[in-house]
Parts: structure tokens; sequence; C-alpha cells
């Protein structure tokens, strides 16, 4: 900043403005790195934003039409970049609009720096206009969070929330600015080369190998290996060294929802994804395993059903960065804190003898065979795994695929096959409705060249379909394909199945005109009733240079199967053949 | 069970309600907080009895308090050879003819009157939390007008016995 201000004629003048608090901020985030801005002004956030329209080359910056748009945005940005997302957003309202992206990027591990106005510090607790506890209401869903009171301690506070957000497990923190800090003039000239001073934050990124030597003689003795790959794979980059060892060693290999494409998902070894809606083999190998070694997952509830019945006789090990994830839902035999990519790499050092297990591999084959995820295809009516099928076949499964939750994110994680990491964008965790288009928007912002397919619902899109302006705004093609079965489909289908079918609330029985919705956006709307219309629809939709939103009408009785129903164990899958 | 976990932290804005809403979000029962500044600047030590289900229960504490960056370090010294303190204030219902015989009460327990007034008596009090129990008992019936205790703070003592003799400290909460 400092040299291109000195380079640049015009910018010298500007130069002689005074310099404020927002200044600092600004160029702290410049020595950070960021490119991408994602923001929404207010009155408590004016001076940071004053401070970004005199940098306005220095970032890309992008407005969302709701916070909750530019956070979701960030969270796409930062899952496909493996850079932080960035987001300003002003007090009160502003700063509470995020709250549902700050805990979704919490639960799934995203590196997000959130700058939050604030009021000014003499107003501070007098619930003065647009005031909220920010650090107060963030405290519980940040990994950390600060509110600046000294402006001098502005550039030690960027550089410790980058570092923090990024290095092990990754999360969202929370800078609030009160506007005086700001709008304060400084004379203080900036110092890019902060030292870090965190004594209580030490990540452990190197396994212990007295650790992973246990695990390579539990593989070594192995009758029924099964490998669970997490997200944790995703974030240390290590997809080629499970690849690696899980070919060494013949382990067949099952992954949670978020780390699809860690692993091939084509490859032989591959099972499919486990959990609720996983597949029979997966589930049923967690269930019949004798060593369970997870990599990088949570023993999330959805993945584990009933814990009992949970790898009830496995020795499990448990691969993760952060400690307090490990014995904290399944007790771990093999606790080993560090790095997935360290880890994989530490094991792939120590002699393991060829694990015996050629019957075991014989049966996953078998179960692959004998119970393959299915549906009923109807002759021409839509259904929603036939268009994620679709969607799969036209985009050679090379696409970045985001999607909301329920069941649309459900048969996308089935039948959307991910072979390569860091192409699937889900909200896992706190399964997030309007999570999906928004995200897609910062996916597609951080890769340009790449197809960035939305799959979204027809009830999540409509929660942060404002968004399409942004599209227009900033010449995205990103292609919105709603499975639109005029449902909250997820909600309707445990409604049908627990609550004898008593729709509550869960059938929207008017819905827009989504294709003029999409051209009042200046964005090109398709609607597709019949798979006739949606394969003649694919060249349109794929293509097309810009951005596409397409009505794709399914069947509303559809479910997603297979299933475990809640409070029961993997071994009790229901639906798991047509 | 009854648990003693110290936690040295960082003096930062917000740390106390950031280690109390986590202990609290998590569902750990806090029976007692106590904290203070130690002999090293801008540290404080936080002294916290919790009522915990398992060991299992009783990890995810420590494990989760050790995640939150302000926190420097946490021990779980409850079976360790350690010296735990608390202080009380009992204001008690009193005149001058039953001075003497409060006077006489209290004093096996070490603790003192720090204030006098025609109807009342306050007394301090300092120790295990089971003798400052026991005192209450014994003044409750005069009729206890006030009463303030500032919660366990305890830490290891400077040696630790080489070998166990058994008998966990934790019997020291009850």
């Amino acid at each position: 900043m400092e040299r291109t201000h000195k380079q640049d004629p015009q910018a010298a003048t500007e130069r002689k403005e005074p310099r404020t608090g927002a200044d600092l901020l600004v160029e702290s985030l410049i020595n950070e790195g960021v490119e991408t801005l994602f923001g929404y002004p207010g009155g408590a956030a004016l001076p940071i934003f004053d401070a970004l329209y005199k940098a306005q080359n220095a970032f890309d910056q992008i407005l969302a039409r709701h916070e909750q748009g530019s956070i979701h945005a960030a969270e796409g940005y930062a899952r496909v970049s493996g850079k932080p997302g960035v987001v300003v957003a002003t007090s009160g309202p502003g700063a509470t609009n995020l709250v549902t992206g700050i805990a979704d990027a919490m639960i799934d591990s995203l590196p997000m720096i959130i700058i939050t106005g604030q009021v000014a510090q003499g107003v501070i607790g007098t619930d003065a206009f647009q005031e909220v506890d920010v650090m107060g209401v963030t405290t519980p869903i940040t990994k950390h969070n600060y509110q600046v009171r000294d402006v001098k301690q502005l550039p030690r506070i960027i550089r410790e929330a980058f570092h923090i957000a990024t290095t092990g497990r990754p999360g969202p923190v929370l800078i609030d600015m009160p506007k005086d800090i700001s709008g304060e003039i400084i004379e203080e000239s900036f110092s890019p080369n902060i030292e870090l001073d965190l004594p209580g934050y030490q990540p452990n990124t190197k396994p212990n190998p007295l650790q992973t030597k246990k695990l390579a003689d539990a593989i070594s003795n192995a009758k029924k290996p099964v490998l669970l790959t997490g997200a944790g794979i995703l974030f240390a980059k290590a997809s080629e060294e499970v690849l690696e060892f899980a070919e060494k060693y013949s382990i067949p290999v099952t992954s949670t929802l978020l780390g699809l494409g860690a692993f091939p998902g084509n490859h032989p070894l591959f099972m499919g994804m486990a959990g609720m809606h996983g597949t029979y083999t997966a589930n049923t190998a967690l269930y019949e395993c004798d060593l369970l070694i997870n990599i990088g997952a949570r023993f999330d509830d959805r993945l584990t059903g009933k814990l009992s019945s949970f790898a009830p006789n496995a020795t499990v090990a448990h691969i993760d960065i952060d400690p307090a994830e490990i014995g904290k839902n399944v007790p771990a035999d093999i606790p080993i804190v560090g790095d997935a990519k360290a880890a994989l790499i530490r094991l792939l050092t120590h002699e393991i003898t060829q694990p015996e297990h050629d019957d075991w591999l014989v049966r996953i084959h078998e179960n692959k065979e004998n119970f393959p995820l299915w549906f009923n295809k109807p002759d021409q009516d839509m259904i929603g795994q036939w268009v994620i099928k679709q969607v799969h076949e036209a985009t050679d499964g090379n696409a970045i695929v985001t999607t909301d939750v329920g069941q649309h994110q459900m048969w996308t994680a089935q039948f959307y096959t991910f072979n390569k990491p860091d192409k699937w964008v889900s909200s896992g965790g706190l399964g997030t409705m309007g999570f999906g288009f928004p995200a897609a928007i910062g996916a597609q912002l951080a890769k340009p060249d790449e197809t960035v397919v939305a799959i979204v619902g027809d009830g999540g899109f409509q929660m942060t379909l404002q968004e399409l302006s942004i599209l227009q705004e900033k010449g995205l093609p990103v292609k919105v394909i709603i499975v639109n079965n005029q449902a909250l489909g997820m909600v309707r289908q445990w409604q049908e199945k627990f609550y004898s079918e008593r729709y509550s609330q869960s059938i929207f029985s008017i819905q827009p005109d989504f294709v003029k919705l999409a051209e009042s956006y200046n964005v090109k709307g398709l609607q597709v009733k019949t798979q006739e219309e949606f394969i003649k629809a694919i060249p349109e939709i794929f293509d097309y240079e810009g951005p596409v939103v397409v009505d794709a009408r399914v069947l509303q009785q559809e479910n997603v199967f297979p299933m475990i129903a809640p409070g029961t164990g993997l071994n009790e899958m229901i639906g798991v053949k047509p | 069970m009854k648990r003693i976990i110290t936690a040295t932290v960082r003096n930062r804005s917000g740390v106390l309600n950031r280690v109390t809403s986590l202990l609290q979000r998590r569902q750990f029962n806090i029976e007692s907080i106590s904290v203070g500044r130690t002999e090293t600047e801008g540290m404080s030590k936080m002294t916290f009895v919790v009522d915990v289900e398992d060991f299992q229960k009783l990890e995810q504490v420590t494990k989760q308090l050790n995640k939150q960056i302000d926190v420097i370090k946490v021990s779980d010294i409850t079976d360790k050879a350690i010296v735990a303190r608390e202080l009380a204030l009992i204001k008690i219902v009193s005149n001058s003819q039953l001075r003497a015989e409060v006077q006489g009460i209290i004093e096996p327990f070490r603790a003192s009157i720090i204030d006098v007034s025609k109807d009342s008596l306050s007394i301090q009090v300092t120790g295990k939390p089971e003798k400052i129990e026991a005192l209450i008992e014994l003044l409750r019936p005069y009729g206890i007008k006030e009463l303030a205790r500032t919660g366990v703070t305890a830490f290891a003592r400077g040696q630790q016995p080489s070998i166990q003799d058994g008998s966990s400290y934790s019997s020291l909460l009850g």
C-alpha cells in the first residue's frame, strides 16, 4: 500500500489526507495477501468502507445483497481456494446477519476473517443505535474473536487473526472495530513484520511416532480394516498420500459428507459415503470392521448413527489436528494428534506387514455389486437423483458443485461422483439452507475458469436468491440447478416417515416464476419439466458462457434412500433395495 | 464426581466470559470459579470446581479449555498433593451477650470476627471447603443474615509425595 502510494501520483495527493485506524486495517489486510473481500456497508463501518474506497484497486470487492450472502460466498471462496474468506459488515444487524455463516464456518472448519463495525467505545454498553454485543454473540461460534480497543494493536490483531484462522483446525476469527478506532487519526507507520506472541495457541501438527507405530501394528494385524476420510484430509492437502496409503495396504475407504473428493469416488477401494444416507456397503463395513482408521473426521452423529452400533468391534484409530475431537464422541484406542498429511507420511514410513484380509475385500466387493445406490426412474417425469446424474455426465464430474442442505444435497453426495479434491462445497455440520447459491458465487470468484454448479432446493434458493445480482455485476457464469419439488423435501420426507404424513408447513403451494425471476436479474432462466426437456436443455446450460438458472421440476414424493432412521444403528438401514 | 481444575490464562478482555460460556454451552456443571492475578504480569489463574459424570467428560473439559487461544495451561490437580482454600464471610444475628459464645465456637476454626454491630457479627474464615461447611452449620442456629464464599482456589504443593498413599484429595471436596 505504502509502495503503491509512492508510485501513484494521484494516490500521493490522497496520502496527504490523514490516515485513520481503518486505513491501518486495510493496510494490514493487504499485507496478509487478501485479494477478494466480501462487504456490506453501514453506519458504524463507514470509516472502514471509506478506507476501502481509497484502496479499491487493492481488492476485488463484492457487494452481496444480504450479509448472509456475503459470508456464504466467502465460505465458498475459502473452501475451494484454501485462502481465508474475508467479510466486512457493519454493527448490530450487519453483524447478526452474519451469525449463521459464522456458525456454519465454525462447524465445518473454514478459515474466515470477519470484520464487524461496532458503535464508538464511548457508547458501547448503552444500547446505542445498531449496537449488539457482537463479542458475546460470536464467542461460542468463532475460533477466536477480538474487539479492538487500541488502534496500535490493530496490525498485531490482524496478524494473529489470520494465523489463528488458517493454522491448526481452521476456523472463523472475528474482529470487532469500534467506530472511533476506525476513524482515529494515526501517525504510526505500518510495520508488516509482526512477531506472533500466542503462547496459548500451539497447534500440534507432528504426530507422535509411538502412536503411528501402534497404528501400523494394528494394520498389520487387521482382518477387516476400514479407512474413513474426512474433510481434514482436504484441509491438509493429503489426497495423494491417502490414495497411496489405501492402495499400499488395500484398505477399503469410506468418506464423510464433507470428505467427498479426498479419495477418488470411482476407485475400486471406495465404498461410497457413510452415514445416514450413505451406502449399504460403507455402513456395513463400519459396523463389521475390526480396525477403523479415521483421518480428519469428527464422528458427527449423522455419520455414526446410534453410537453403540458404531464400529462396535473395532479398534478405533483417530487422526485429528484438534485434540478435543479425539474421544469426544467415539473413544479412540489409538489417538493421533496431528496434521493428516504429516500423519500419513509418517505412516507410510513404518514397516507394515500386508494385512491378510482377502475375505474382507471380497465381502465388500460383493456388497458393492449387490447393494448399489438405486432410484426408481419414471418414464418422463424427472426426479432429483436423475437430474444429478445428468449434471454429472454433462460436466464429466469435473465441476465445482455447491449445495444447500436437504434431499438435493444427499442426492448430490450419492450420485455426483467426486474424484478430485476441493470440488465439493456443502454445508455439513450446520445444515444451512441458503448456503449453496452464494457459496457457488464465492467458488466461482476463486476459480474463474472452472465450471461451478449450484445444486439447490427450491426452499434454500429462496433464502438467498437476491445474490443473483452479483452474477450480473461480476460476470460470473454460475449454473444454478433448482431441484424443484415444490416442498421442503427432507422435511416432507421426515414428516412422511416419522410424523404420520402430517405435512406441517413443508409444502409450497405458491412458487415464484423462477425463469422470470432470473431474467429480472439479467440471468438466463429455463424451466424444464420432463427428462426430454432436460436433456435438450443441457447444451443451453453448459455450453452457454453466462450464468443460468434452471428450474427443474421434479416429483414431490421422491425420498432419499437408503437411510438410517434417527436413533438407529449402522446395521439397521432401510430402503437398501428398491 | 467433583474435580479441581486450574487454568492459567492471559489477561485479555473477555477471557473469563469465554471460559465460562464454553463450560456452560457444553453442559459442564461449575460448582465454583475463582480468578486472580498470578506472579507473572499479564497472567491470571482460574480455579474451577466442576462436577462431571466420568473421565471422558473430564477429558473434554480440559481439552476444550485448552483449545481457547488465551488459555495457556490447564491442569486437573484433584489427585495431586494440593493446597486448596476458600474464604467465607458469614454475618450472623448476635448481640453483646452472645459475642463471647460465638468467639468460643469460631476459635477452633481459626476464624475471626471482622465486624461487630448492635445486632450482628461478621466472621471471616479460610480453609478447606469442608471446614467452612462445618463452621456454617455451627453458626446456623444463631441465624445467618448473609453469607459470601469465594469458591476454591488451589495449586499443587511445592513438593509432590513420591508415593501416593491412595487417599485422593478429591475427598477434600466432599
